[in-house]
């Protein structure tokens, strides 16, 4: 392509700047296309917070309430149960929950809970998605004699304490997610929505 | 050759004004969406007068709070009766068949009634009931000849009678046409307030028509400003191009 | 530098790359005098991508069910993310398709586009507009509003007027015996495939046009001309270089195209119930016709010549004879032209004020479709019918005796 009075800068200066224009627009129009695969309005209202009344749960219970389309656990750890978790703290990944991103800050304590007696905690195993089995009983033959109460997950063979906190050297990577929440009454919580206390 | 096609859309134009059909002449509704306050005022009418039998299934509370400037709290306590769902949609517990019952046929939904009849047509209804005997509830509209509603906002309006002028048809016969209302008795509100709860109300439901008509033209301007700002940059540089082309 | 020319290698060594690129883009000489009705080609094929990819992409949230179609494009406007916007991009690109297509179509008949050697491109364009009616008829169906659904009704029941295997004919394609939800998904099956076709016969066109060539305002072949030009020695005097010179006036074309676009999208989605229709924000209700229906704008000026037409003994069929007539009439127009020259700039004035009539023609038809009958509306529909027809089937006789102008010998500025 010969060139006869041809102002190459010219030509290359606007060709940079049309393209430039032309991928922000071409940004504008992939992000909607992107955004409509978030939850719908739709999804959201059926993910809306959910109530769970606990006051019927008894010691040693568990009771799921869905929230999001996820099962959450609500248990209701015995007097044993509290005391029995610090002294598992050698065994697990992450004893003191610093992974800021399982819990709301207000959980990140040695029951990973607002009140001791009750966990509140997403049924669903960090490492693929299997949702654990609840297994309170102490030291069964299948899990061992060290084992005080938790989760095992039947997929892969994870396994969690009663404060969902993940034992170390097993598949899963990180404790079990505390969801959001708040008390309403004494017998009465609010799943997925803290009134912004985080 | 670009003058022909600008003489083609030209000449396509006045088409456009003729795609409302005939019928009765409408009052202009006058309808303000960036009104929050009126939008407001039209969804407590709403609430109040409509959702008892009519649903807006299509629209949510939340949703509405949000584009009205209401809290969620302020949706809950003063405008949501059929749900305690600040998520749900506007339904009404009555069922079709115990509407069809009622009224002969279920009141339609009105998520989009606004986008089927056009808003001229809503402000016009609701200040065009008139008494007449013949129909069951008392009342007739001008605008919905037959229409099955009773007049919900009778209370407010007062009842008016229609007065109906004869003229010639186009065939040389006697038509009855409407001329004028009447008021027979006295609302508790005056005619220009009751006008300004029917522009509320017809404004409530422009909105839920469609919920994003006011982001729609706010975003729109944007995207044109950037459309041709975009247009000039390609413009320069085909004529940059184009000075190879003797 | 050379890290993009070893890459570029390895794929020439394996696939056409840059033959493809040169034989159709960098080295595909077009005529330089090409004036703003050469975009519309370029604009379509646009307008192609933007439905496919909006249709895709509400095909993720509709429900091509009776029960819940309906709600799901409301579902759509509301509650999916930017669903309204994919939705009316859908909705507005609809409607730009045909209008772009229709003046492409208007630009072949004003420069003989559709004459030796192109009949075949003109064909294949004829069956690419065919398609593209399907589609937008199967389409329409999907909102489930009263339009849709009386629409369709209507249209189907065309095929119960054929004779003898009408009634039997209309059940098979409607599955039932009124537009039903068998109906609808059916539809929605082909409203998702034809698209692909129509792609597919594009990809056809434009090989095809590769291979004549394109036509240009002039009318004057550019391959008989004489050669040589600054980029190459054999290439056609006249031509230029499809990229960049017509890649950039593309691109500067689209944009000019977009703003008129996002402008309707934006600001007039409905486009005064001519591009959404206010009766189809009613739900389909089998026992309620609405006072007053009508096909979208596209289709129109051929509903105008259905209802034109009288029934004979009875039957309508002789009307959609002749509407199907109408476009079909579009095939034989190569062999109906016998002008010795191409373009209507060489074409005497006779030919001229026929074109033009027949523009005006198509758009009152177009009105008159839009409109409920009276006598006076049945009365012009007739006489535009008739003229419609005339101007395919007189054209052997009118474009032979037409006065003519010299052809240059080269294109024009």
């Amino acid at each position: 392509m010969s060139a006869d009075g041809v102002d190459l800068k010219k030509r290359r200066s606007l060709t940079l700047a049309t393209s430039a224009v032309g991928a922000v627009g071409t940004g504008f129009v992939i992000y909607p296309f992107l955004a409509a695969w978030g939850p719908s309005e739709k999804a959201k209202a059926a993910g809306a917070p959910v109530e769970a009344d606990i006051g019927k749960l008894e010691p040693g219970q568990l009771m799921r309430v869905k929230w999001r389309g996820k099962p959450v656990w609500v248990v209701h750890r015995t007097e044993q149960n509290l005391q029995d978790l610090p002294t598992l703290d050698g065994v697990l990944l992450d004893p003191a929950s610093d992974d800021t991103g399982q819990q709301p800050e207000y959980c990140k304590n040695t029951n990973r809970s607002i009140k001791g007696k009750y966990l509140v905690a997403v049924g669903i195993c960090t490492h693929l998605g299997c949702s654990p089995t609840y297994r309170p009983e102490v030291a069964p033959e299948d899990l061992g004699p060290e084992w005080k109460g938790g989760f095992f997950c039947p997929c892969h063979g994870s396994r969690f304490d009663l404060a969902g906190r993940v034992y170390s050297s097993v598949p899963a990577p990180k404790n079990l997610e505390i969801p959001p929440y708040q008390y309403l009454s004494e017998t009465k919580i609010l799943v997925g929505a803290d009134g912004g206390a985080a | 050759m670009n003058k022909l096609i600008f003489a083609l859309l030209l000449a396509l134009a006045p088409m456009l004004g003729l795609a409302a059909g005939g019928g009765a002449h409408l009052d202009d509704a006058d309808i303000d969406l960036s009104d929050k306050a009126s939008l407001q005022r039209g969804a407590k009418f709403f609430m109040n007068y409509c959702l008892s039998c009519h649903s807006a299934k299509f629209q949510r509370y939340n949703r509405m709070g949000k584009d009205l400037g209401l809290t969620d709290e302020e949706v809950i306590d003063n405008l949501m009766f059929t749900t305690d769902k600040i998520g749900d949609t506007m339904n009404i517990a009555m069922t079709e068949a115990k509407a069809t019952e009622w009224f002969g046929s279920p009141p339609p939904d009105l998520s989009v009634i606004s986008r089927a009849r056009g808003v001229d047509w809503i402000y016009t209804y609701l200040r065009s009931f008139y008494l007449d005997d013949k129909r069951p509830f008392g009342v007739n509209n001008i605008v919905f000849p037959d229409v099955a509603m009773p007049h919900v906002l009778w209370e407010l309006q007062g009842a008016q009678k229609a007065v109906f002028k004869i003229e010639k048809g186009s065939s040389g016969n006697d038509v009855q046409v409407f001329d004028h209302f009447e008021p027979v008795t006295q609302g508790t509100l005056s005619l220009e307030e009751y006008d300004q709860v029917a522009r509320d109300l017809t404004a409530f439901l422009s909105y839920i028509g469609e919920p994003i008509q006011m982001e729609r033209k706010r975003l729109g301007v944007w995207v044109l400003l950037f459309i041709a700002v975009f247009f000039v940059l390609a413009y320069l540089l085909k004529k940059e191009y184009w000075k190879d082309v003797h | 530098m050379s890290m993009m020319k070893n890459v570029v290698g390895w794929f020439d060594d394996r696939y056409p790359l840059t033959k493809v690129w040169n034989e159709h883009l960098a080295e595909y000489y077009a005529p330089k005098n090409f004036n703003t009705w050469y975009l519309m080609g370029s604009l379509a094929l646009l307008v192609l991508v933007i439905q496919i990819l909006t249709g895709v992409w509400l095909a993720m949230s509709y429900k091509p069910d009776a029960e819940l179609a309906f709600g799901s494009v409301e579902y759509i406007m509301r509650d999916v993310e930017w669903g309204w916007l994919i939705r009316y991009l859908h909705s507005t690109g609809s409607s730009a398709f045909f209008v772009l297509i229709y003046l492409h179509m208007f630009r072949g008949l004003m420069y003989g586009s559709y004459r030796k050697p192109r009949e075949l491109l003109w064909i294949i364009g004829v069956i690419i507009y065919l398609a593209m009616m399907a589609t937008a008829f199967f389409g329409y169906l999907l909102p489930w509003g009263q339009m849709s659904f009386w629409g369709a009704q209507v249209i189907v029941n065309l095929f119960s007027a054929v004779p003898v295997i009408g009634p039997d004919l209309g059940v098979w394609v409607r599955g039932d015996y009124v537009i039903s939800d068998a109906t609808l998904n059916r539809f929605f099956a082909l409203h998702f495939l034809l698209p692909f076709v129509l792609a597919a016969l594009v990809f056809i066109h434009i090989i095809a046009l590769h291979k004549v060539g394109s036509n240009n305002p002039d009318g004057v072949e550019i391959k008989k001309g004489p050669k040589g030009n600054r980029w190459s020695d054999s290439a056609p005097a006249d031509g230029i270089p499809f990229h960049p010179y017509y890649s950039v006036k593309d691109i500067a074309g689209v944009a000019g195209f977009l703003f008129l676009f996002a402008a309707v999208v934006f600001f007039a989605p409905e486009m005064g119930g001519y591009f959404i229709e206010h009766p189809n924000f009613e739900p389909a209700n089998p026992l309620k016709t609405p006072e007053h229906i009508a096909p979208v704008w596209y289709f129109t000026p051929f509903y105008a010549i259905l209802r034109a037409v009288p029934s004979v003994a009875g039957s309508a069929f002789p009307g959609v004879v002749a509407m199907f007539a109408s476009i079909l009439v579009l095939f034989f127009l190569p062999w109906l032209d016998r002008s010795p020259v191409k373009s209507i700039r060489y074409k005497g004035s006779l030919t001229k004020i026929l074109l033009w009539l027949f523009v005006i023609d198509f758009i009152v038809l177009g009105y008159l479709g839009t409109q409920p009958t009276t006598d006076l509306y049945t009365l012009m529909a007739q006489i535009g019918t008739i003229y419609y027809f005339a101007f395919f089937l007189l054209m052997p006789i009118y474009s032979k005796m037409d006065k003519t102008k010299p052809v240059p010998e080269r294109v024009t500025e």
